[in-house]
């Protein structure tokens, strides 16, 4: 993949598959430290120690109808290419948590490319889930919490475009003030 | 400037009133994107972006853009099926958004589907 949102987009889909009803994406890029740390938290169903154990392997998945499941093991390929890693947490019915981190300044590290794209694509493809955006830098902090746009919407729901284009546009201007 | 959350009650307030919201929805003309690890590497976000945008830009209350995993015809993503009450289903195969704005055009606002872009003119 060419942005390390899409791998983000990704593994989104993954949470959202697992049926989870909060799904947070933090993102914290530090030039002071050299690290770029990706974490993607869920409340979905979780997975038992033994698919655990086999989730980074590109020939495992849930999937019935054919035997690749290559999310997990391309996100973790682009983290280690840079001298960086990927650790996942899961417990059945608790949730699952993923952390990938990069070496911020490592020529081998994709961009992370267009995260407006990946949110609003994320929450538009299901618009019933709550996504906690938070980013920050040495500079500050952008924070994104669908639960409070969803308060002052009502009762509209969140993937109207009108909805969608506000929710890119805050995050684009976050960004650049961060 | 930032996007203030004083927009977001003006959208509320412009969508409330269109109470044939809802309706339009569930009946209307239905584009589903294939979003799995295939499509979003083959290029699917800014193919699901252009859908979006250009049926906004047209104010196309009626039509829905939807995703869905992997269709497993993974070597010809980013696919899009697209389907019109009472009409069978089309399916867009190798999908860029350029070729969306053309299927928006051509297909969802004058019922003329892009047959060379259709997964039965693919090799």
């Amino acid at each position: 993949m060419k942005e390390l949102s899409l791998h983000i987009l990704d593994i989104v889909q993954n949470s959202i598959k697992a049926e989870a009803k909060n799904i947070e994406v933090l993102i914290n890029e530090s030039e002071k430290e050299n690290a770029l740390r990706i974490v993607i938290k869920d409340d979905g169903c979780g997975m038992d120690p033994e698919f655990l154990a086999r989730v980074r392997d590109p020939f495992t998945t849930t999937r019935t109808t054919r035997k690749t499941g290559m999310g997990i093991s391309l996100f973790e390929a682009a983290a280690v290419q840079t001298g960086g890693g990927l650790s996942i947490e899961s417990e059945k019915g608790v949730g699952t948590t993923l952390k990938v981190n990069f070496v911020l300044d490592s020529i081998d590290r994709a961009p992370l490319g267009d995260m407006a794209s990946t949110m609003t694509t994320a929450i538009g493809g299901a618009p019933r889930i709550d996504f906690l955006y938070r980013h920050t830098t040495d500079k500050g902090e952008l924070v994104l919490d669908t639960k409070e746009i969803r308060e002052t919407l009502g009762g509209v729901p969140l993937d109207i475009p009108e909805v969608l284009q506000w929710i890119s546009e805050y995050i684009k201007d976050g960004l650049s003030e961060i | 400037m930032k996007k203030s959350f004083e927009e977001l009650l003006e959208i509320r307030n412009k969508t409330l009133n269109q109470v044939n919201l809802r309706k339009d929805r569930e009946e209307g003309i239905r584009v589903v994107v294939g979003m799995a690890t295939c499509g979003i590497a083959a290029g699917a976000r800014p193919v699901l972006n252009a859908f979006t945008e250009e049926i906004a830009k047209r104010g196309l209350s009626n039509v829905t853009v939807t995703q869905t995993g992997c269709i497993g015809m993974c070597r010809l993503e980013p696919i899009v099926e697209v389907t019109v009450p009472g009409q069978d289903k089309v399916t867009y195969v190798h999908m860029s958004p350029e070729k969306a704005a053309r299927v928006v055009a051509e297909h969802i606002v004058n019922n003329n589907p892009v047959v060379e872009y259709t997964v039965g003119a693919a090799e």
